[in-house]
């Protein structure tokens, strides 16, 4: 493999393949508007958002970089956000490509959050696209000397119209120089009824390389003169505010392993060494004595304490009368639900490198947003914001907020101590102990309905804490104390996922805000809450159906609030060839298998999505497993189909280990599970068959695609459960040590 | 430091210089620079770190080196000359029928528990060419996959099985 380019970026390449020079200004941090109203972020050492140039670059063999600011994650979105500036620019996909996310080098479009990617990004790469096609072909004419409007253009190739001889390409309009001009936002896009490349399964970019093992991966990443590093905390977390703190160091304990050496700086301890089998065994044989409080609930106490906690309580959302619908409700249901503390637990722990010197660092890392990043690294290292490099590598799938920030950090710590390049990566325990983990919610939530079966009253109050962000590393190193997100965003009780797509005259939302300090470490893990809004709705909707006699599926139909929720309710329910079921099955008591079916619908803040699960319950076992999972999404304009369809296709297995498996446990000093055994995942053998159904509306804004189905597929499989059993489960995971006993109490 | 072991790994005799009880992940990754065999755990739960050790599916991150012996290393950039080999190919592929089955199904997303999954498949592939459904399930239900991309892999691998000759009358090598 080709070593990593180890030099700090500079944005002043001109040949094909390269990017544009950019002389920027160092500004403040300020949020700009574009024309399309989205904010776009400028500051210190950092591309202008308003220059045309920041954003296409064309090259003299007549090819085009686009300069995307998100990251591969494996989703897909480099080859979607592509696809839409060819298509704009009426390039081929061949003629188009990204560049390595750095700062200082592309621009900032914030993180690649919130399935924003393409929603976010799509909308910005296109008009910048339609702007540069707009320049090209003005200056095409004036070469031509023939107006714009009798010039064609295919491939990147401009020609007369009614003459095609007379042609002139990109690249020998402009290849190699700047467009020099402001990016406005105002040319013309393409209508959708020409689009040619968007709304096709373009195969992924990335998908050959990983395929061949050329990829490189963030681990992959090896420079010269580098040392191995790990960190070393207690195994497992203890309360967010606590941290750790070292009791005692014995750095004798490691005296035997040659060229190991340990670095501390204040609480944070760290080991490097030339060889990474000394770096792994001098973590694992440093005797540090920590100071852990018992400060944690402990996983049974959990729910409890944050119902008993003085809450920061906000109504999100208060319509109508619901006090005075309750009572005229002829029907009510209302439960309490409890979800638990879910991990991201990247397959490959996460890795950073970091060369700091006195006066700058590079870090490489899989962040999900670099200059976020930059920002705390420079914090950490004490450096200006501007002496401080970010260069994105991916890493191992994260969903959301996994310790790729904590990596860098760390690797950054030691690189400054150490004074050479050091190369980080997190043992199975760091990642899985340390996470900042999908916090637990407790939910009250109560529904009711008239005789004939239209929801009049809906109420539900959320308890969760905030996200951690201040990263573990910056913590232990600077003693910065814990702090959370004020919110409110995705980690509070939502009104895009909870009655969203039901028509309810009288609904009240309240978030009840646990303080975070003595609990696990959280922040947002795919789709982030949505499975446990979904868990407490769906099977609350599913509840008030069997009331009134009504199929789950005819009665959600009489509540849908538009058709779009109408049409990925419909497509999931006839994927799965669905029949009406008085949402509840009749078994034989002598099965020892039994098998059910349930439905649910379920977003994240845009799209609309809904899933049908075919499940089987072991009797015997309490096992659960879901056999067949059915899944539609409607994202509006959809890019890239097939990218979608992967993207939904794993959604489904990871909400059926989500809502079957995965749960963090402790105690009340630490995090107990530790590794694939303690929080065990899906697995092959469980893996259910997927069906999914893109629901296509190339007429309607793109939205997000990455975290939608989430939420209604674990909702689907607790139907389902309760369809197989007539027992209904509030808590998940549904492990056989909650199947079992719900199975011997009397049916619902 | 001890020095001078002998390994083959992919066909080539290398000496390393890793102390014996280095785990070969750390000699392959570190001293070859191979970026097939990736850390996932380090402690044989998640098939991340796999190679083929004389053809057998072997957990790297917990195998130390002085195991190794003179046994064959192959490693995934070794995937293609070993399933020539085994099939008397000319030739080495490109790559595998199994690599091949993972870009027509897209059947990766971050590509990360790849390696492993790609070995494991061609292990199964080289003993059972037409596996069931079943077969399938249970030889990879040691390798984990956080994306989700369960039900891609299984169709890739029935893919790969279709594309493969067979190895009719033949005793597989191992």
């Amino acid at each position: 493999m080709k070593p990593a380019t180890f030099a700090f970026p500079r944005r002043d390449l001109l040949k094909a393949g390269g990017a544009l020079l950019i002389g920027f200004a160092i500004r403040d941090t300020a949020r700009a508007q574009t024309p399309e109203g989205v904010a776009l972020v400028t500051g210190p050492d950092q591309p202008d958002p308003a220059r045309l140039d920041t954003w296409i670059a064309i090259h003299a063999d007549n090819t085009a970089t686009i300069f995307i600011g998100f990251v591969e994650l494996g989703q897909g979105c480099t080859t979607a956000l592509l696809q839409l500036a060819a298509e704009e620019l009426d390039l081929a996909m061949s003629q188009v490509k990204s560049m390595r996310l750095e700062s200082h080098t592309m621009p900032n479009q914030g993180g690649t959050v919130a399935s924003a990617s393409v929603a976010r990004g799509g909308p910005r790469i296109r008009s910048a696209a339609a702007e540069a096609r707009q320049a090209l072909l003005k200056m095409a004419s004036q070469k031509l000397d023939v107006p714009v409007d009798r010039l064609a253009v295919s491939r990147g190739v401009v020609s007369v119209a009614a003459d095609p001889s007379k042609s002139v390409t990109y690249g020998q309009l402009i290849g190699g120089k700047r467009f020099d001009l402001p990016y406005t936002g105002t040319a013309p896009r393409k209508p959708y009824s020409d689009y040619h490349l968007v709304g096709q399964s373009v195969p992924r970019l990335d998908v050959p390389d990983k395929a061949a093992g050329k990829y490189v991966h963030m681990q992959h990443v090896r420079v010269a003169g580098m040392l191995h590093g790990r960190v070393v905390r207690p195994r497992g977390q203890g309360g967010y505010a606590d941290g750790a703190h070292v009791l005692s160091l014995d750095e004798a304990s490691i005296a035997g392993i040659s060229g190991a050496r340990v670095i501390r700086k204040r609480d944070f301890i760290g080991v490097v060494a030339p060889n990474q089998w000394d770096a792994v065994r001098a973590a694992r044989e440093l005797k540090v004595t920590w100071d852990q409080p018992a400060a944690l609930p402990g996983t049974a106490g959990l729910h409890q304490q944050m119902r008993a906690e003085k809450t920061t309580d906000r109504t999100v959302l208060d319509n109508g009368d619901v006090a005075a619908a309750f009572r005229a409700a002829a029907h009510v249901v209302s439960q309490t639900y409890r979800g638990p503390y879910q991990a991201h637990v990247p397959f490959g722990p996460n890795c950073a490198l970091a060369d700091v010197k006195t006066d700058s660092a590079l870090v490489l890392c899989s962040t999900q947003n670099i200059y976020d990043t930059r920002r705390k690294i420079a914090q950490v290292l004490g450096l200006p914001i501007e002496k401080v490099a970010v260069r994105y590598y991916e890493g191992s799938g994260t969903y959301g907020r996994s310790c790729y920030d904590d990596a860098a950090q760390a690797a950054a710590v030691l690189s400054q101590a150490a004074g050479q390049p050091v190369r980080v990566q997190f043992m199975r325990w760091d990642e899985h102990g340390w996470d900042n983990f999908g916090p637990a919610q407790l939910a009250d939530i109560r529904v009711g309905i008239d005789a004939a079966g239209k929801i009049v009253a809906y109420e539900y109050h959320g308890w969760q804490h905030n996200w951690g962000t201040v990263e573990t590393s910056q913590q232990l190193a600077l003693g910065t104390p814990a702090a959370e997100s004020p919110g409110p965003g995705s980690q509070e009780v939502s009104n895009f996922n909870l009655g969203a797509m039901y028509a309810i005259p009288n609904m009240r939302l309240v978030n009840h805000r646990v303080d975070g300090a003595r609990y696990l470490k959280g922040s947002n893990l795919r789709s982030p809450l949505d499975v446990s809004f979904s868990f407490a709705q769906e099977q609350t909707i599913d509840e008030l159906a069997r009331l009134v006699g009504l199929d789950p599926l005819e009665f959600r139909r009489r509540n849908i609030k538009d058709e779009r929720w109408l049409g990925v309710l419909n497509a999931a329910a006839q994927a799965a060839a669905w029949t009406p079921r008085a949402a509840r099955s009749d078994r034989s008591p002598a099965a020892r298998i039994l098998t059910g079916r349930g439905i649910a619908l379920g977003t994240h803040t845009s799209s609309y999505a809904a899933a049908v699960a075919d499940i089987e319950v072991d009797r015997e076992t309490g096992q659960i497993v879901a056999r067949h999972l059915y899944g539609a999404l409607d994202a509006g304009l959809c890019v890239n189909p097939g990218c979608l369809e992967n993207q939904m296709s794993g959604m489904l297995v990871q909400a059926a280990s989500r809502m079957l498996k995965e749960e963090v446990t402790f105690s009340s000093t630490n995090v107990t599970s530790l590794d694939w055994n303690s929080y065990p995942i899906l697995r092959f053998e469980e893996s259910p068959a997927v069906t999914t159904v893109v629901v296509q509306h190339m007429d309607q804004p793109l939205s997000g695609g990455g975290e939608e189905l989430m939420g209604p597929a674990a909702a689907a499989i607790a139907n389902a459960f309760f369809d197989a059993t007539g027992a209904r489960l509030r808590e998940y995971p549904l492990t056989p040590a909650r199947v079992l006993p719900a199975l011997a109490s009397p049916a619902a | 430091m001890a020095g001078g072991v002998k390994i083959r790994v992919n066909e080539r005799l290398w000496t390393v210089n890793a102390a014996p009880d280095t785990p070969l992940l750390y000699v392959l990754s570190d001293e070859l620079q191979l970026n097939g065999p990736r850390f996932g755990c380090g402690l044989a739960q998640c098939g991340s770190c796999s190679v083929l050790v004389d053809g057998v599916e072997t957990r790297s991150c917990v195998t130390p080196l002085s195991e190794i012996g003179s046994r064959a290393v192959t490693t995934l950039e070794g995937l293609p000359a070993w399933y020539a080999r085994q099939h008397k190919l000319p030739k080495a592929p490109v790559l595998t029928p199994v690599q091949q089955a993972f870009i027509d199904e897209q059947a990766i997303q971050c590509g990360y528990c790849y390696n492993g999954m790609t070995v494991k498949a061609c292990e199964l592939l080289s003993k059972t060419p037409q596996p069931s459904e079943a077969q399938i399930r249970s030889a990879m239900n040691g390798h984990l996959c956080r994306c989700g991309s369960y039900p891609r892999i299984l169709k890739a691998i029935q893919r790969a099985a279709q594309a493969s000759p067979r190895l009719a009358g033949q005793e597989v090598r191992q």
